[in-house]
Parts: structure tokens; C-alpha cells; sequence
């Protein structure tokens, strides 16, 4: 059985899996909109791959980490449409 | 505080999939010294990603545990923004890592052509190998409604891996038309291999058809994707969905190579030139997979091993050579099937469609007699934190621009890092 640990989303506690990357706990949270666009359009993850920047997200106080490219550590803290 | 690290290597390998691993396995068992770089969490690239080994195919696992035994060492979650001779600069979460290597290897692979079309901005439509990634990554489609609308060989094993996650499949469509199939079809009968795995692949997701020559037109939904419009033979019909997967085939990631200096050749992003040892036209330079032409796995592999050997100095055993001529003249027969320059036409989406995701610039911005400079200057098209790595090929296949060139940094990167390299480069000049 994989295990679990807890993050923080938008102050949100969430138990997510071991070993998946920030964009898969978010979007298995039912948390699709991971930043607003220029103009104010919701935006979630496209590529997967690190290249489109959409799925772009507040980790530990660093702005615009690409969720997709980090795994989730204890504790970790991620702020979504900032 | 980010801090500055130096490291000096034989060889240097930028991108850790099937062919980075298998150049740095080559070479570190030739005796070099070898560093990987690779922007994920961990090494195998898009093919190979995972979340345990013990779930990849065997050959992954083998080479991945050749590569370990081999001696070569991986830097993960390290961006490489800069190649300028024999100097690498990556840029970590806490550090940047100035590497110089006499001998550079680049395995950049490729990315997915995302062609703009209303809708497609929305939440939940993704990528056709980029809904794969993140399944990969760990993300659930168990139960979800999906539709996938893609081109080439690529969505055949993507379908097969979500029907196996649990989803549910509504829609499976390739944009290539049935004839020019067809003639690819007939052409595999050479590589009875690649036809049983189709056929493999097929299988897993029986219960839904496979459409050719069938687009999706339109994604719809308050604020995420809830519907999706697909036309084939000028019918048209919409399908609820929960997730959408759209993109029109691969395009090569060269930034890096072009950035480096090395000869690319052809539209887009264009293919880095290689001589038969993988060598560019830079001297201490090698590409090797998908920069070179888009070919799949086990020709990436084959030409990771011939620049792996080249670069360490060891010769190539010419059943490596005949094996990568084989494979590049296949790859050049998925191109004539599956390619964008082929019959299939790039239709320009309405003119209020975004075609530049950073920026939100709808197509309506655009004048096609432009070039891709002014269409930067113009309309900030692709001066977002993707640099038109996304805009770029879909404006590219809409109106033929070429690209404009490529500057460092490669990837965003904070002030604090470049500042903190530049302090110290004097050391180095």
C-alpha cells in the first residue's frame, strides 16, 4: 500500500500519496485551476512535462514552480491563482 | 539563498530519457566521468516516467539499471538555461550548478504540437501525451470521462494506458486520415513487431472506436472543460467529457541545440543536423533523439549509444549504425503518415480563440504576413514564461513563420541566480 502525507493547498490540510508530483495531488483534490491567466481566465496543467508553465503554483513561498516537475514532501505548502 | 556549485565532467548529458541514458551509461562505462541533468523528479524522460521502476517495461528497467551500475551520476529537478562552448549552467529549487564538460551530449527529446481551438485553454484539457504524463505522475482518471484527439502513433498507447487507469473512454480520434494510414499500414508489414504491438494496444480499450480523420473543433465549460465538439467528413458532434486530451503529434525540443550554435535544419523548431556519429555541426557537441527528428524509443536509445561512445572516444559498432539508419528511415515514414506537412490541412481556429496561452493572445491579433519577431513585438506572443514553446509550432503550422532565435535564460529564472553566476564568472573567463 503506498503511503500517505499531508500538505497544505490554500490552507486546505490534504492527504496525498507518496511520490506524485504537486499537479497529480492537486488535480486528484478536484483542484483544477492551479493560476489565473493575464487576462483572468482559470488555467490547469497541459503538457505535464514542465514546457507550458500553465500548471505554475506557490510552493513553500516560491512563486511559480511548475507543479508538475515537484513531488510532494511533508508538510509542503502550495498556494494556487496567486 | 540559492548557492553557486561548479562541476567538471568528461561529459555532459542534457536530458534523461532513453537516449541521455543511454549516451551517460556508454560513456561512464567507457571510463568518463558523466553528469545528467533532467528537469523531473527523477530520470527515464516522458517515456520512462515513473513513480517506481518496478512499473516500467523491462528494457526500461534495464537500462535505467545499467545506467546506475555504470557509474554515471543524475542531477534531477536541475533546468539547464544556458550553454554557451563548454559551459552548462542549470538552475535548481536552491541552487544553480555551472557545469564544464568538453564533451556535451543533447537529449532534449520532444514536446507535444498543441494547435489552438476554442476552448482548449479551459481546465482539464490537456495534452494527449501530457494527460499521459500526469497519469505517470501519479494523477487519477479512474472513472472520469475521457476523450482523446491526436495524431500519430502516440495515441494508440496512451488510450490503451487510460482504459487500464480506469477511465472512461468516449472518444478516440486521430486526425490523420484513413487513406494516409492505410499506406502506412501497409508499410509495416517489414516491422511485424510494431504491428503486433498495435494490435496489443488496441485491445486494452476494445469497447470504444478508433476514428481517423476526426478532430476535436471545440471545448466548452463554465470553468473547466465539460463538453467537446470533434468533425470528421464535415460531420459534427459534441460528446460531455471530464477530461480532454488534444494535441496534433510531436514536435523536437531544439532550443537548447539552437541556442548552442548547432545547425537545425526544416520548418518549426526544425531538426539539429547530425553526422553519422551524432556529432552537430559545434565542435564538443553531440544530439541524439528526438532533437534529431522525432523517432521513438528504441531509435533514441541506439543514437544515445552512438554519441555516448563518440564523445568518450571509443569506437561504434557498425551493427549501431546500421541499426540507427533503419530507424531514421522509419521515423521519415511516420512523418510522410502522420506529419503535419502532409495532406492534412492546419484550419485557423475563430479569431477570438487564445492562441498565445501566456499572454492571451487570440488569433484575431495576428497578421499573417508577419514573422514570428514581430509577432512578438506586436502582440507579446510568446514572451511569456514559456518563451512560444507552445505558441510557437501552433503559430509556425498556421502561418509557416520560422522561429526567432533562442536567448539565454532557456527557462525563467530568478534574478537572485543569474546575479549569483555572473558574480563569480570572473573566476572562470
Amino acid at each position: 500500500m503506498a503511503r500517505t502525507l499531508s500538505i497544505l493547498v490554500d490552507g486546505r490540510l490534504l492527504e496525498v500519496t507518496e511520490g506524485v508530483t504537486v499537479a497529480a495531488a492537486l488535480l486528484n483534490a478536484g483542484e483544477d485551476t492551479f493560476r489565473d491567466s493575464v487576462s483572468g481566465r482559470p488555467r490547469g496543467p497541459v503538457c505535464g512535462m514542465g514546457i507550458c508553465f500553465e500548471c505554475r503554483v506557490t510552493i513553500d513561498g516560491v512563486r511559480g514552480r511548475r507543479a508538475c516537475l515537484e513531488r510532494v514532501s511533508p508538510g509542503m505548502r502550495v498556494i494556487t491563482r496567486e | 539563498m540559492s548557492r553557486l556549485r561548479d562541476v567538471s565532467v568528461d561529459v555532459v548529458v542534457i536530458g534523461g530519457g532513453p537516449a541521455g541514458i543511454a549516451a551517460a551509461t556508454r560513456g561512464s562505462e567507457a571510463g568518463k566521468r558523466v553528469l545528467v541533468l533532467d528537469e523531473a523528479p527523477h530520470l527515464g524522460g516522458q517515456i520512462w516516467r515513473h513513480l517506481s521502476r518496478e512499473t516500467l517495461p523491462a528494457k526500461a528497467r534495464s537500462w535505467l539499471d545499467r545506467f546506475d551500475r555504470s557509474g554515471a551520476e543524475g542531477l534531477t529537478e536541475a533546468s539547464v538555461v544556458d550553454l554557451q562552448d563548454a559551459r552548462v549552467l542549470a538552475v535548481r529549487w536552491n541552487e544553480e550548478v555551472r557545469v564544464r564538460a568538453p564533451h556535451v551530449i543533447i537529449a532534449t527529446g520532444a514536446r507535444e504540437l498543441l494547435l489552438p481551438f476554442p476552448g482548449w485553454t479551459l481546465p482539464n484539457v490537456m495534452g494527449v501525451g501530457g494527460l499521459q504524463a500526469l497519469v505517470k505522475s501519479g494523477a487519477s482518471v479512474a472513472g472520469k470521462r475521457v476523450a482523446l484527439a491526436g495524431a500519430g502513433p502516440l495515441v494508440l498507447p496512451v488510450a490503451a494506458a487510460l482504459a487500464q487507469a480506469g477511465a472512461r473512454l468516449v472518444v478516440v480520434a486521430d486526425r490523420t486520415s484513413a487513406s494516409r494510414v492505410l499506406r502506412f499500414a501497409a508499410s509495416l508489414a517489414g516491422r511485424p513487431g510494431d504491428l503486433w504491438q498495435g494490435v496489443r494496444y488496441r485491445a486494452q480499450f476494445a469497447g470504444t472506436r478508433y476514428r481517423w480523420g476526426t478532430r476535436v473543433i471545440a471545448a466548452a465549460g463554465e470553468s473547466r472543460v465539460q463538453e467537446a465538439t470533434f468533425s470528421a467528413g464535415g460531420r459534427t458532434w459534441t460528446e460531455p467529457v471530464d477530461l480532454l486530451g488534444a494535441a496534433a503529434g510531436l514536435v523536437p525540443n531544439t532550443e537548447l541545440a539552437r541556442l548552442a550554435g548547432c545547425e537545425v535544419r526544416g520548418g518549426g523548431g526544425g531538426v539539429v543536423m547530425v553526422d553519422a556519429l551524432q556529432k552537430s555541426s559545434r565542435a564538443g557537441v553531440w544530439c541524439a533523439g528526438e532533437p534529431t527528428g522525432v523517432g521513438g524509443v528504441d531509435l533514441a536509445l541506439v543514437e544515445g549509444e552512438i554519441a555516448g561512445l563518440d564523445a568518450a572516444g571509443q569506437p561504434v559498432p557498425p551493427r549501431l549504425l546500421k541499426a540507427r539508419d533503419a530507424g531514421r528511415a522509419y521515423a521519415r515514414r511516420l512523418d510522410l503518415a502522420f506529419g503535419l506537412d502532409g495532406l492534412d490541412a492546419v484550419d485557423l481556429p475563430p479569431p477570438e480563440t487564445i492562441v498565445c496561452r501566456c499572454e492571451d493572445v487570440p488569433c484575431s491579433a495576428f497578421d499573417k504576413s508577419w514573422t514570428m519577431r514581430q509577432a512578438k513585438l506586436y502582440t507579446r506572443a510568446g514572451m511569456g514564461p514559456c518563451q512560444g514553446r507552445v505558441c510557437g509550432a501552433a503559430l509556425h503550422a498556421m502561418f509557416g513563420w520560422p522561429p526567432d532565435s533562442v536567448r539565454a535564460p532557456l527557462v525563467p529564472t530568478p534574478v537572485a541566480s543569474l546575479i549569483s553566476t555572473l558574480e563569480s564568472s570572473d573566476a572562470t573567463t
